[in-house]
């Protein structure tokens, strides 16, 4: 069903999302509680890090089906 | 303000399109203030449009006064305008007449003027009218009366002219039909053409022939007559004159004879009486010879009168007896004339004869008287009496012997010397009578050849038309031959002609009858033929019947099954679930191709099926409308994206307008599909309102219009519902044809 896809799409989107964003907040966290001294700006980076791969990510995947492939010939 | 303006000038543009109003709409408002330019303008304009309408109509009136053929065309194109016409130029003109009788008056006028002209050429005193009108009954009068004067060369040239109009049917001019007969009667008759019938001439000619004959009989008779007598006549005289002629030269000799005085005495007087008997024998024969001669002379002149009187008679059979008369007439006259003239000669003879005889008579009684004076005692016969003579009486006597001698001899000198005087004078004499005797004889005979050469030119002409006429016979034989060449031909030719007639006459009944016969056996052949025919084709359509009943029951059998397995099919249709898709219609396809394995088109139909229906089957409508809504959220919520816009943000954007955009659910859709209805969500408020009125076709075809990430999510429901089309397309094709078959052999009961 192609009116199913993009529901998965959007699941697979959110589930890269919170899968991202947890695990750039746990390093974020393991990096500030580790590296750099409970600040919080690396919680926040790496938040932002795993907020960003996850946009990067759906936008991606969403957008598949548009780009275009070229395939490059090989010269003989 | 613009939109008043605008819907002012829209007004003003609709009221432009009636084409009533030529004002700008907005100079109403100005037409209050300024009523009275516009109102001259106006009038102006009236004035002006008035003017030109007179003046068309004026002139298409003129014109047409001028050329009627306009005036017929304008009344035929333009209604009423025919009574508008004769209101004021009319009637209409009547077509012009032919002139048919102008040249026929050309000629009788040519004839009348010519024979004008010979009339006044010749003498005045005609009763025909010379006015022209009559021209026709004075054609007809003024030859005629021409012809009457008979003036050799005009009326020669009038009769070959006139004899074309007097003739009684009337062939020149149409308008004198009853003057020829007038004409006729007022001229003299003239001689009459009509042909006699054939007994009538015949018996005229009968009756000319017979009086000719008469004639001519009386003719001869007279003729041969007066010939007869005339002959007799002349022979009596020529008789009469030749016994003249004998007795003269009886006479003559014997008088001759006489002179000589060598007979004795005795016998001299016997001579003299003799020669006084021949005298008078001479003079009675002269006389009955005159008298003959007169009678003679009078019969000639009598048959010449006779036969100037049958030549007058101009019978032409008599020719030939008038020249034989003419000839003997002639002969008879020659004849007379020579035996008159032998006589006169014989007469001139006798007269120099006699002459001479008296002279020598009164010498000698001169000579006696002379010797009577010398010797008076001898008185007679003095030749007797040489014995008593005297010596005185013989000297006395040779002395006047010897005077007589002197004076002869003397008288014989004179003589002598007026010898030649008298033969010149004898012959001066001579030569006059002998002139006279040539001139007589001259024209006597000038005379006796010419009536010589007219007989003989009679005689020959006589031949000549004898010739002519034997001629002319064997040339009206020959006519009378080819006459009859001719009638024999034609007449074979005739009887020829009616031979056939009369064969065909016979062939052509022969083929009627025959004709009738042949169809009258043919309707007899025709009838039972018909009838043969009728018991035939019934038994013929019977047979059939009965065929076509079996394949007719076969069909609905057939008809039946197929009827059966297609809603067999469409209860497969039925069985779809709510969710799940109809059973696999492979089965129900299959049993259809089994019952119609012969209908093509059942079985392209059953093969046009798609392979998903018959392997998975259909989603039933409903399904695929609850899906459609489904469908429906999602295309709304993803209406932006499409190739070059497909970001999330753009996603974001998306969701957010389907939101916030407020439409209708459903919308009818129109016709036909304008670009501006091309956007996603008119379209799916159409398709909603078709799923909705069930039209799934049309919601599919307006789902096919959706672009981008819309129609990406589409594309399924799309092949569904396309899926579901189509075989509901064939299977509701088949259960038609399935009913149209089972209608057409379905039996009424």
């Amino acid at each position: 069903m192609s009116e199913k896809e993009l529901g998965q799409k959007w699941d697979r989107c959110l589930a890269d999302c919170a899968i991202k964003v947890g695990t750039g907040l746990g390093l974020g966290i393991v990096f500030s509680v580790v590296f750099f001294k409970r600040r919080t700006s690396p919680i926040a980076f790496g938040t932002g890090l795993g907020l960003g791969m996850a946009y990067s990510n759906c936008q991606n995947d969403l957008r598949s089906h548009y780009v275009l492939h070229s395939n490059v010939a090989k010269e003989p | 303000m613009l939109r008043v303006c605008w819907k002012g000038a829209r007004a003003a543009a609709r009221q432009c399109v009636c084409g009533k109003v030529s004002a700008h709409p907005l100079q109403h408002c100005r037409r209050y203030t300024t009523a009275g330019d516009s109102g001259s303008s106006a009038g102006k304009i009236v004035a002006a449009s008035l003017l030109t309408v007179g003046g068309g109509v004026g002139g298409t009136i003129l014109y047409a006064k001028w050329d009627p053929k306009f005036r017929a065309n304008v009344e035929k194109s333009v209604p009423y305008s025919d009574q508008v016409f004769e209101m004021v130029l009319g009637p209409p003109p009547p077509p012009p007449v032919p002139l048919q009788k102008k040249p026929v008056k050309v000629e009788p006028l040519q004839i009348s003027s010519l024979s004008e002209t010979t009339k006044e050429s010749k003498a005045k005193a005609k009763k025909s009218d010379p006015a022209p009108v009559e021209a026709p009954p004075a054609v007809e009068e003024a030859p005629a009366q021409t012809l009457q004067e008979a003036s050799a060369e005009a009326a020669h040239i009038i009769s070959a002219i006139s004899d074309v109009p007097s003739v009684p049917a009337p062939g020149t001019s149409d308008d004198s039909p009853a003057d020829p007969t007038p004409a006729a009667e007022e001229c003299h008759p003239e001689p009459a053409l009509t042909e006699r019938p054939a007994e009538e001439v015949s018996a005229r000619l009968a009756q000319q022939d017979k009086a000719e004959q008469d004639a001519l009989a009386a003719l001869t008779a007279g003729l041969e007559e007066t010939l007869g007598s005339s002959a007799k006549i002349t022979l009596q005289a020529i008789g009469a004159q030749e016994v003249a002629l004998t007795a003269i030269t009886a006479h003559t000799d014997k008088l001759k004879e006489a002179m000589d005085s060598q007979t004795p005495p005795d016998e001299k007087s016997a001579q003299w009486k003799a020669l006084n008997e021949a005298l008078s024998e001479r003079t009675r024969a002269v006389d009955e010879a005159g008298d003959a001669l007169l009678k003679a002379k009078e019969e000639l002149e009598r048959l010449r009168e006779v036969i100037n009187s049958a030549k007058q008679a101009k019978i032409d059979a008599a020719r030939p007896q008038i020249l034989a008369a003419e000839e003997n007439l002639h002969s008879m006259i020659v004849d007379l004339d020579k035996v008159v003239t032998k006589v006169q000669t014989a007469q001139s003879e006798a007269k120099v004869v006699s002459q001479y005889s008296e002279l020598v008579n009164e010498a000698k009684a001169q000579f006696q008287q002379e010797l009577a004076n010398i010797t008076p005692e001898i008185q007679a016969n003095w030749k007797g009496l040489s014995g008593k003579l005297s010596v005185d009486d013989l000297n006395s006597l040779i002395a006047h012997a010897h005077r007589r001698i002197d004076q002869l001899n003397r008288e014989l000198a004179e003589q002598r010397v007026r010898e030649q005087i008298h033969i010149e004078t004898a012959l001066e004499q001579q030569k006059l009578e002998d002139r006279k005797a040539l001139e007589k004889a001259v024209v006597s005979a000038l005379e006796h050849s010419r009536e010589d050469m007219r007989l003989e030119q009679e005689k020959k002409v006589q031949e000549m038309r004898e010739v002519m006429e034997a001629e002319m016979r064997t040339q009206l034989r020959r006519q009378a031959a080819a006459h009859t060449d001719h009638l024999r031909d034609v007449l074979k030719v005739q009887e020829q002609e009616l031979r056939e007639e009369a064969q065909e006459i016979l062939t052509s009944k022969m083929m009627e009858q025959e004709t009738h016969y042949r169809r009258l056996t043919q309707e007899q052949l025709d009838t039972f033929t018909l009838d043969m025919n009728a018991a035939y084709a019934r038994l013929k359509g019977i047979e059939e019947a009965i065929d076509s009943h079996v394949t007719a029951e076969e069909e609905a059998r057939k008809a039946h099954q197929l009827w059966l397995s297609v809603e067999a099919l469409n209860y497969t249709l039925k069985s779809a679930g709510a969710n799940s898709p109809t059973e696999p219609l492979e089965g129900a396809v299959r049993a259809i191709k089994e019952s119609c394995a012969e209908n093509e088109f059942a079985q392209a139909l059953a093969t046009a099926i798609p392979e998903e229906s018959l392997s998975r089957g259909i989603y039933s409508e409903a399904f695929l409308r609850s899906r459609f809504y489904d469908i429906r959220r999602l295309a709304r919520r993803v209406a932006l994206i499409d190739e070059t816009r497909n970001s999330l943000y753009q996603y974001f954007l998306s969701y957010l307008q389907s939101v916030l955009l407020f439409e209708r659910e459903q919308e009818a859709p129109p016709a036909k599909l304008a670009p501006e209805d091309l956007d996603t969500f008119k379209l799916l408020a159409y398709a909603t309102y078709s799923i909705e009125r069930g039209d799934l076709e049309l919601a599919a075809k307006l789902i096919n219009q959706l672009r981008g990430e819309s129609q990406r999510v589409a594309q399924d429901w799309l092949k569904e519902a396309r899926l579901t089309l189509e075989t509901k397309q064939v299977i509701s094709l088949l259960s038609a044809y399935a009913n149209a078959v089972g209608l057409g052999t379905t039996q009424a009961p």
